[in-house]
């Protein structure tokens, strides 16, 4: 059974191969241009080229005999309590071999081998030595995760004051489980869907702004609920929409870099592919049409159907706000080929900076545009801080997707005594509001203070205006301009400076150097900590 | 006059215009009348009484009255430093804590003959993804999983529909009450293999739905010694198995295999959910439990799709380790179950109905073949109807069910109050006596 498990391999592998020979005609060119001529000019590097790929490949080969890395947990919270390892070697039931004759099916397999992305060996080393301030300093600081830790304080208040009565029913006098133990709709209550379409609207809507003038503009962005489908997290929201916009063997065009989960999320069940639209650094890593045509234009002559197009906007890990210029390219373009969009918005809470945050359903209300093509994915574990509750929304114009939606959400639930929590919550729009202003003020406060202390050790940032991380360059810091050195510098990082930082070809970034720094897990006084830190390999 | 160039609308998958989800069979069609027409004691006593959602009922007041006496676990108490922890915890592991209760729990279930291994469960949000992400991972797209008839109908959907995996039914008939025979296991399988289908494991409900009866220890012993002689999986659904009116009558897969030393056990996988047994379907709690590491590693990546609320494993985490609670609740609940389950069968039989006999789950297997203008599907189908019109009960048709023999109808009794019941089976009973004038 072991030939289909390297056919499997093998299809996964190429992407990486593709984007490393890229990455190393990109500097090649600028060094041979110019001189020598035309032949010289086309030889050299050409040749130089084929020796480094044979290079780059037996590295890979290498590499990619060692022995499994042990397996890690995905995009998830490091527990303190235990150690993430298989149960294999406990005295109880079951035998101790794990390859017994009876075989699973080659999509285990592919899980089983093991996940050696750095950002998922980044997030297991962390657990296993977190930094602590008191109790562990030398521990692991994590950068990470992209989890926001600013705002606890004013939900927990807000849990204290109102919780008892939020989760469990009452007839007045007693408690009543009735209500939340029974069977409920598995795309999500109602009212949930009517205060999050409100938490929606709170956060990507109403925006005040004052002009010199001091008139006062708002907008109002409103969101149906009954346009909602709620699922346990965006993760299945994500593989739900999916399941229902393409076939295996399918694919979507994603413009790179994009966050490392995508890899699991889009391909793993449905055996759709993901194909990178590389953006670059001229370019503030912003997506170009011309990008899109010219990956939609190769996945064709492959005999690759493309269904469509996955954007993150604020993006996941530049932090880059897409302008309203942008979504309608993205429209027409889509509108063109007759191919969907998602449109990964679970960020827009996170704006802070002078650049306005216009979410897709802002567009789609004001322009004729074929709506039937278009869906939002969101979530309240970024913007309400709350991931554990595992709430995720699929927004769709499409009611033929949002039947099959509301069907495949019976996989992927949420639990009824969070909904009615959050429902609790969620109407309580004075806090929302208060809320939301505070958790931007204080992201931005960090922003600020993070990307100024990289700046002292000679790192920079894009200029983002979003998101819990910043998109720094160390290429500066690497030493050969490639993958390989990206992941020395990562290594270093992690067991030198004890650090966790998610690297940039992790998110398929087409530049070596790239790195993605989350910093919503510290507190101010935590930077000086983590820029000491870096310095030690700077 | 321009004419109008209409550009083709963008398509969907495969997967969304399915006819997989069948919820055009008559279980999904019932369940429609009732939303349309539903019974209310007061304000529409003469409305559809739901006899075709297998909910627990009965035992609310136990719960309510743990979390009266136990704020605790609903709140994280002022100023706790939990609740941080909590929020953030989305850990496909599960915590610990939880999974150690669910762990002791299942223990209790089965009288403490079988041990079950806290890192070994995997936690799910809810029986159906469990089912689903087995399914995933046993077996590839166009495989088969074999199944007894007559099945829950939602297998149809969990077990095919994103896994493009295939059922194939193991025939079970009323000749030996519908218990599952090795002929009948060979056949299914020799049927398999005629049509180029990969058999990867068979899945048993024990105790069983629809039929409502545990299986036997010597037919476990059965299908796990034919599993291995196929080296194929088997996957034990025992999510009714707190529902067992006495205790002593439920044998678990997880029994056979301690009995055997756990030799072989790598194969085998039970399912497990709160659903039933607690009556907590809305919180999306479902389990699974598997004597295989690659399985158990695979299962819990895959479970980061179908994760549960870190709040409700929580609450739940408290409730289910205290030992003295679990223990009365369990006890409760089966003295319950069997209570209803005697009054709706004494009902029937006044009326001139039989059932098989059952000793768990909360419906019971009717017969009313004899009632049937042709003993075929289409005899039964015109029954059932007549059944939800008339007699404005839904029950479920086991040719939903895909029972090779017509005229057996799934009938729930938990899932509503004892007086509804009542009334529900007086209606049965007019229903029986008017066929009986009419055909004098």
């Amino acid at each position: 059974m072991t030939q289909p498990l390297t056919l499997h391999e093998q299809q996964s592998n190429p992407p990486r191969q593709k984007s490393t020979g890229m990455r190393l005609i990109v500097p090649l060119q600028g060094i041979v241009q110019g001189r020598g001529g035309l032949i010289l000019g086309t030889l050299i590097p050409c040749a130089l080229f084929y020796f480094f790929q044979l290079y780059i490949k037996r590295n890979r080969d290498n590499s990619s005999n060692t022995p499994l890395n042990p397996p890690s947990p995905s995009s998830s919270s490091p527990n303190l309590a235990e150690i993430p390892r298989t149960p294999s070697r406990s005295s109880f039931p079951g035998r101790v071999g794990s390859f017994g004759p009876v075989s699973v099916s080659s999509r285990a397999s592919l899980i089983v081998r093991g996940n050696d992305s750095p950002y998922y060996i980044g997030l297991e080393k962390v657990s296993d030595d977190p930094y602590e301030k008191a109790r562990n300093p030398d521990g692991i600081i994590q950068l990470g995760l992209s989890e926001n830790r600013l705002c606890f304080d004013l939900i927990e208040k807000w849990m204290m004051e109102n919780v008892r009565e939020a989760m469990v029913g009452s007839d007045g006098e007693h408690l009543s489980i009735n209500g939340i133990a029974a069977y409920q709709p598995s795309d999500g209550l109602m009212e949930l869907k009517v205060a999050v379409a409100g938490f929606m609207s709170q956060v990507m809507g109403k925006v005040v702004s004052f002009d010199p003038s001091s008139r006062v503009t708002e907008k109002v962005v409103s969101f149906d609920p009954s346009q909602i489908v709620l699922t346990a997290g965006a993760t299945p929201a994500i593989e739900i929409l999916c399941f229902c916009l393409a076939d295996h063997g399918n694919a979507f065009l994603i413009p790179t870099p994009y966050y490392p989960g995508f890899d699991r999320d889009v391909r793993l069940r449905t055996g759709v592919e993901l194909i990178p639209v590389h953006c670059r650094s001229a370019d503030n890593f912003l997506l170009s049409v011309t990008a899109l045509e010219q990956a939609y234009n190769q996945a064709r002559k492959r005999g690759v159907k493309v269904r469509g197009i996955l954007i993150s906007n604020p993006s996941n890990p530049v932090g880059n706000i897409l302008h309203w210029q942008t979504l309608y390219n993205i429209l027409d373009f889509a509108q063109e080929k007759n191919i969907h969009i998602i449109s990964d918005e679970i960020f827009a809470g996170s704006v802070f900076g002078n650049m306005e945050f216009v979410s897709m359903a802002e567009i789609l209300e004001k322009e004729e545009f074929d709506k039937n093509r278009v869906h939002i994915i969101y979530g309240l574990s970024k913007d309400l801080c709350l991931p554990g509750f595992r709430v995720g929304v699929i927004y769709s114009y499409n009611e033929n997707v949002l039947a099959a939606a509301k069907q495949l959400s019976r996989f992927s639930s949420i639990s009824a005594p969070s909904q009615r929590l959050l429902i609790s919550m969620l109407s309580d729009t004075k806090f929302i509001e208060e809320f939301i202003k505070t958790n931007k003020q204080r992201i931005q406060e960090l922003h600020y203070s993070f990307v100024d202390g990289l700046k002292q050790l000679g790192i920079q940032c894009i200029e983002s205006s979003a998101g819990f991380y910043c998109w720094a360059n160390m290429s500066g810091l690497i030493r050969s301009y490639s993958e390989k050195g990206e992941l020395e510098l990562w290594d270093k990082l992690l067991n030198i400076a004890k650090v966790n930082v998610t690297p940039g070809s992790a998110c398929h970034c087409i530049e070596p150097g790239w790195f993605r720094c989350c910093f919503t897990t510290l507190a101010l006084e935590d930077i000086p900590v983590v820029m000491k830190r870096i310095r030690k390999v700077a | 006059m321009a004419i109008e160039i209409e550009q083709p609308s963008v398509g969907l998958s495969k997967v969304a215009v399915s006819e997989t989800h069948g919820e055009d069979s008559p279980y999904f069609a019932g369940w429609k009348a009732y939303d349309e027409d539903p019974y209310d004691e007061s304000s529409n006593p003469s409305g559809v009484i739901q006899m075709g959602l297998a909910e627990n009922q009965v035992s609310f007041d136990l719960l309510e009255e743990y979390l009266e006496q136990h704020s605790e676990a609903s709140s994280w108490g002022k100023g706790s430093p939990g609740f941080r922890e909590n929020a953030l915890f989305q850990d496909y592991h599960g915590l610990e804590s939880f999974r150690q209760a669910m762990a002791g729990f299942m223990e209790q279930i089965r009288g403490g003959r079988a041990k079950f291994d806290p890192d070994r469960v995997v936690l799910t949000a809810g029986a159906t993804a469990a089912n689903e992400l087995l399914t995933f991972i046993l077996a590839n797209p166009g495989d088969a999983l074999l199944v007894p008839t007559p099945y829950y109908p939602g297998f149809d959907r969990d077990l095919r529909w994103r896994t493009g995996a295939k059922i194939v039914p193991i025939h079970c008939d009323i000749s030996n009450n519908f218990q599952i025979t090795t002929q009948a296991l060979e056949a299914a399988y020799e049927g398999a293999v005629a049509m180029n289908i990969n058999v990867r494991g068979v899945l048993i409900t024990n105790p069983s739905n629809p039929l409502g009866a545990t299986i036997q220890r010597s037919v476990l012993e059965e299908i796990l010694d034919f599993s291995t002689r196929k080296n194929i999986h088997l996957v034990s659904d025992e999510i009714y198995s707190g529902s067992t009116f006495s205790s002593s009558e439920f044998i678990s897969i997880a029994e056979i295999l301690e009995a055997r030393g756990y030799k072989d056990s790598e194969r085998v996988h039970i399912v497990y959910s709160l659903s039933k047994d607690l009556g907590l379907p809305g919180f999306r709690v479902g389990t699974i439990y598997s004597y295989n590491d690659k399985v158990v590693t695979t299962a819990r990546r895959m479970s980061s799709f179908t994760l549960i609320s870190s709040q409700t494993q929580h609450l739940l985490a408290s409730m289910l380790s205290n030992k003295k609670f679990t223990e009365k609740y369990i006890k409760e609940n089966r003295e319950r179950l069997r209570k209803r389950y005697e009054m709706i069968i004494q009902g029937l039989r006044n009326a001139g109905i039989e059932c098989l006999k059952g000793n768990a789950g909360l419906f019971c297997w009717m017969n009313l073949s004899p009632l049937l203008e042709t003993p075929t599907r289409e005899g039964e189908v015109a029954l059932w109807k007549s059944i939800l019109h008339e007699v404005k009960l839904n029950i479920s048709p086991g040719s939903s069910c895909h029972c090779s023999e017509p005229g057996w109808f799934r009938v729930c009794f938990a899932n509503m109050s004892e007086e509804t019941l009542e009334v529900a089976l007086k209606r049965i009973h007019n229903f029986m006596e008017q066929r009986k004038t009419a055909r004098r």
